[in-house]
């Protein structure tokens, strides 16, 4: 009983400590993609309380995120963050963010949202996506800058071939930019998935042929190595 | 270290003598003395965190506030030299550099070199630092337009790098077109049949993973990062 009265007071606390860190931001973020051969879906730039989290490693993804990472919808996690009276933008890109490119917007942040989150679904995979989970944003003016992995949602066998992006649906989405840049007729790499839990992507295997062999992806242009996105914060004065 | 601390300070009481002995001085009206010449030197380390990646011999070059190349950007045309061939000379030459130093050799994996740069009365230079893998067809390492005004006399920083590749010619890793002891192939080539934008690196992929006209073996493979950067400002 005791005990129970003492964890109150802390928490009690430890809100009191929080509520002096929680004032709104004006924000600068830029999103720049750093692959060789890798684009990004529509980006969902969101700032929400420290509390809630768009994906965790180690836990299976939610049925929104799953969209993201598969078919690039994030419409889902728009609703989601709404819901939680976030600060969002969506599709700062208006698109693909193709390789190299970069992205700028800006982002006012209301008292209490103060975790920063970045999802979008890298083309060509099956369900890998880049993340930035729950960064908290700094209250000094300044600029700072995070680098992104690249995640496996954990919902879909990376099997590298042609198919849909629609949850569930076995294969990569291939929208027209990206058309002559996937191969056809692969095998599949594997139909298995032996992590059901959201985790660093092992990363496409490709080959290195455009018709057949095991794999639709190109080996020696759409790999990459972590990083793969550089987020840069700016908090204004 | 007691010892040590001992000697630390009747060092510092003797130069205290010293300094009390000389200030007499009846001389109203001291020579002007030119101001002294500052320099300022930086001992730059570069170790290969490789497992099959001999590092070209470093290029290291002190310049003004600006960068010598940029991600989403097309590599310069020395940078280019130095990526595909590991020729640093045309890098630490560009217009704009105050001063520069090169890596004697190249580095093996685990190995590290030294190399000092030094200018004088440039308080606040930028150093830009780049060696290229060698064993692959524009892949390249390094800093470019870090500012060095805030680093005091025997302060270091230390930074591990990722790959970067030039996009300036095709990840091919084809017989002929890797210069580094792998292949023994062509360097430099002015031909541009790339994305022509610098980005990070793919990685390679090599024959044992699946790239069947690859000269390149697992033992070339690497992941980021891939080398370990210290700067120390010594004067």
């Amino acid at each position: 009983m005791k005990l129970k009265q003492l964890t109150s007071i802390m928490v009690a606390t430890g809100l009191t400590a929080l509520s002096g860190f929680s004032q709104a931001a004006e924000l600068e973020i830029t999103v720049q993609n750093l692959t060789r051969g890798i684009y990004f879906t529509p980006i969902l730039i969101t700032a929400h309380s420290p509390d809630q989290q768009l994906f965790n490693v180690g836990e299976a993804a939610s049925t929104e995120l799953q969209a993201m990472a598969e078919g690039g919808d994030i419409s889902g996690l728009e609703t989601a963050v709404d819901a939680l009276s976030a600060d969002t933008v969506a599709n700062p890109a208006g698109g693909l963010l193709m390789p190299t490119a970069a992205t700028t917007t800006t982002l006012s942040t209301m008292d209490g949202n103060t975790a920063l989150s970045i999802v979008a679904m890298m083309l060509p995979t099956n369900d890998g996506f880049i993340g930035l989970n729950s960064w908290m944003i700094p209250e000094a003016p300044g600029t700072y800058t995070v680098y992104l992995n690249a995640y496996d949602a954990g919902t879909e066998a990376n099997d590298e071939i042609r198919g849909g992006g629609a949850p569930g649906a076995p294969g990569l989405p291939v929208p027209p930019p990206l058309e002559d840049l996937v191969g056809n007729g692969g095998s599949g790499v594997t139909s298995e998935m032996t992590n059901a839990t959201v985790h660093i992507h092992p990363g496409n295997l490709g080959d290195d042929e455009a018709a057949g062999g095991m794999s639709d992806i190109s080996n020696t242009v759409q790999r990459w190595l972590n990083p793969v996105a550089m987020v840069t914060v700016t908090v204004s004065e | 270290m007691v010892n040590q601390q001992r000697f630390g300070l009747s060092l510092v009481a003797l130069s205290c003598l010293v300094l009390t002995a000389c200030d007499h001085n009846d001389n109203d009206e001291p020579a002007p003395m030119p101001p002294a010449d500052v320099s300022y030197s930086y001992e730059v380390t570069v170790q290969n965190l490789t497992q099959g990646q001999p590092l070209s011999p470093v290029g290291v070059a002190l310049h003004g506030d600006a960068v010598m190349w940029e991600t989403g950007m097309p590599a310069s045309e020395a940078l280019e030299v130095l990526a595909e061939g590991g020729d640093n000379s045309d890098f630490i030459a560009v217009e704009g550099v105050l001063a520069s130093a090169t890596g004697a050799a190249p580095i093996g994996p685990g190995s590290s070199e030294t190399v000092t740069v030094t200018v004088v009365n440039e308080p606040d230079t930028f150093i830009s630092i780049a060696t290229m893998l060698v064993n692959t067809n524009d892949a390249f390492a390094g800093i470019t337009g870090h500012g060095l005004s805030e680093l005091e006399v025997g302060q270091t920083m230390m930074m591990v790098l990722p790959v970067l590749d030039a996009g300036t010619e095709a990840n091919s890793e084809a017989a002929g077109t890797i210069p580094g002891p792998a292949d023994g192939g062509e360097g430099y080539n002015a031909e541009r049949d790339d994305a022509d934008l610098v980005s990070f690196h793919p990685g390679v992929v090599s024959a044992d993973d699946g790239l069947m006209m690859s000269a390149l073996t697992s033992a070339h493979r690497f992941d980021n990062p891939a080398v370990k950067l210290t700067i120390t400002r010594t004067e």
